[in-house]
């Protein structure tokens, strides 16, 4: 049976993005200073939406350097705005003015991107998102959440209507289980452990969570219980909680459906340089390249060794061999 | 019919001080634009004297106009009226170009300041400011929206694809200016990317479009005053100017959109507008 704001009670196959725009959709029913903007995408998740207030409601087109830029306009006049298109043309099509418009003037403009990494599969390279947190995270002012999974967007969708200032947030695979399976403190910039293991952490964005809680069992089988963390925040990053890490693991990993080059991988590289971590340190993840293959995005991850069976094979030979 | 002629001998003068003002900023710090500065000014000079809605003592108020320079590079032209109008002390605008000083050479977002937007970058104001228009639309609000644009950037594709938004949400609070000089970065407009017919590309883009010539003082009151020139559609006023207008021989020459005149050029400038 679905329970409140979607989220089913039996932890069956539910649709991450539904989840967060059931909940936004709710606030923005109370709250008329919530406008939301799409790029001519994403239908089945707004057809509510359009109902509350069709004039707070704007399909901008396809044209989404202008959507960013109608959105600047709106924040700058007060409203809270959101913004939802696909990664590529979101991010990088209107990139410019997510720069000098919303992150250099600091506005409340949300900025929702579906399809982190390779989350639609075969509609091939246009639609894949392996750069998007790497060029987010270089602009100031910008904050970056990949929810890792329903209850985490769920949570996000709350939070979110609050926060100051420019937020990306990045939808990765929908269909994925819950893994968060008890209620959950989750707050913007705070990670959360969902297994407390030792020697190994385990550090991971997005929806990748979801096989990597698949891979601990793998491991488990070759005597390793590794730390389970959410780092649903990639900027500002918990900090805090990787240094405790560093402290107490003797080998770190990320995970992430992102190239290695600039994303979380990178991001927790910086704190463990900076503090001197000594233990063996790890980045899991798209190695540069594009993917050129046809297919699901589950073969495709498998192609790129982020399958359950690839992580774990990664982990034990990348631990093992450093022991 | 407009006939004070004491009203366009005061704007006259006021174009005149401006100008001596840009030119003394431009030639003080070396900076470039001084000619797509100045094809703006009678233009500046209606919109700040005449046409907005704005107080300096309540610069954040919800209900001013917004004036939107989206050709940002002209920016001299903006602190100089700003500074006549109290937007700006004296000792601010002696910072522009300066190490720490408080104006660059494009401008950044400073509401108190009376600067509405981030500019540099061309082709992002149409878009800001149908975003702000239709907040007021959204909010019932009386407010208007002016979106200051060059014509070389119009050459920006985001400027089509916010005329299109604009029309589309029958944003009639909403009034494009272009500064149509003709001459852009590197030579003639019309031989670098053609734009004309140009009027009938923003009719058909779903504007109500007037064409004056951006530097008699009745024809620019005469359009500001009349907008939006239809209910339920966007107004487009397109203003033949030129390039370093009231400098002789920077007059019509493209090389003045970045060259800063020498000591010799300066004085001689000077002259010219004594």
């Amino acid at each position: 049976m679905p329970g409140r704001n979607g989220i089913s009670k039996s932890f069956g196959r539910i649709k991450m993005r539904k989840v967060f725009f059931k909940n936004l959709q709710e606030l923005a029913e109370k709250d008329k200073n919530i406008f939301l903007l799409v790029a001519d995408l994403g239908a089945k998740f707004f057809g509510d939406f359009q109902k509350i207030d069709p004039k707070r409601f704007i399909n901008a087109g396809v044209a989404e350097a202008n959507m960013v830029d109608v959105a600047a306009g709106l924040a700058m006049s007060g409203k809270n705005v959101y913004c939802y298109s696909i990664i590529p043309f979101l991010v990088m099509r209107g990139l410019e003015q997510i720069r000098v418009d919303i992150c250099y003037n600091n506005l409340n403009v949300k900025l929702l991107g579906a399809g982190g990494g390779f989350a639609y599969g075969a509609e091939g390279i246009t639609h894949h998102a392996i750069e998007d947190i790497a060029i987010m995270r270089s602009l100031p002012n910008m904050t970056i959440v990949c929810p890792g999974d329903a209850k985490e967007a769920e949570l996000l969708a709350k939070e979110s209507v609050g926060y100051k200032g420019p937020l990306y947030i990045r939808f990765g695979r929908d269909f994925d289980p819950l893994v968060h399976k008890r209620e959950i403190d989750f707050k913007i910039g705070k990670g959360i452990y969902i297994n407390k293991g030792t020697e190994v952490c385990l550090i991971v964005t997005g929806t990748m969570l979801h096989t990597v809680n698949k891979a601990l069992d793998l491991l488990k089988n070759s005597n390793l219980d590794p730390t389970l963390i959410s780092m649903h925040t990639v900027k500002p990053l918990d900090e805090e909680m990787i240094i405790d890490c560093a402290k107490n693991y003797k080998a770190i990993f990320t995970v992430e459906d992102h190239n290695i080059l600039g994303g979380l991988g990178s991001a927790v590289a910086e704190v463990l340089a900076e503090n001197n971590y000594q233990g063996k340190f790890k980045r899991i993840g798209v190695k540069d390249k594009y993917c050129s293959l046809v297919g699901k995005t589950d073969f495709l991850l498998k192609s790129q060794g982020l399958d359950k069976e690839g992580i774990a094979q990664t982990i034990l030979e990348e631990y093992k061999g450093n022991q | 019919m407009f006939q004070d002629k004491a009203e366009v001998a005061k704007y006259e003068a006021l174009a005149k001080e401006l100008r001596k003002e840009i030119l003394d900023m431009i030639y003080r710090t070396k900076s470039p634009h001084i000619g797509s500065s100045l094809s703006m000014v009678d233009l500046f000079t209606v919109l700040y004297f005449k046409i907005l809605s704005l107080d300096s003592k309540n610069p954040k108020n919800e209900n001013r106009d917004r004036f939107v320079l989206s050709k940002g590079h002209g920016c001299a032209t903006l602190f100089a009226v700003l500074g006549k109008k109290g937007f700006l002390e004296e000792e601010e605008i002696k910072t522009f170009a300066q190490d720490g000083g408080c104006l660059g050479q494009h401008p950044n977002r400073d509401i108190e300041k009376g600067i509405e937007i981030t500019s540099g970058s061309l082709g992002h104001g149409l878009s800001v400011s149908a975003g702000m228009a239709l907040a007021g639309k959204y909010n019932n609000a009386n407010y208007r929206v002016f979106a200051f644009l060059g014509d070389g950037e119009l050459d920006e594709g985001t400027v089509w694809e916010g005329a299109l938004f604009s029309s589309h949400h029958k944003l009639d609070n909403l009034t494009v200016i272009i500064d149509r000089n003709r001459l852009q970065a590197l030579g003639e407009g019309e031989k670098i990317i053609n734009l004309e017919p140009l009027a009938e590309k923003w009719e058909s883009f779903g504007f109500r479009v007037k064409e004056i010539d951006g530097h008699n003082f009745e024809e620019i009151i005469k359009s500001l005053e009349s907008v939006p020139f239809e209910k339920g559609k966007p107004s487009c006023i397109i203003a033949n100017t030129i390039k370093g207008k009231g400098i002789s021989f920077m007059e019509n020459d493209f090389r003045w959109h970045d060259k800063c005149p020498d000591e010799m050029e300066y004085q001689k400038a000077l002259e010219e507008l004594k």
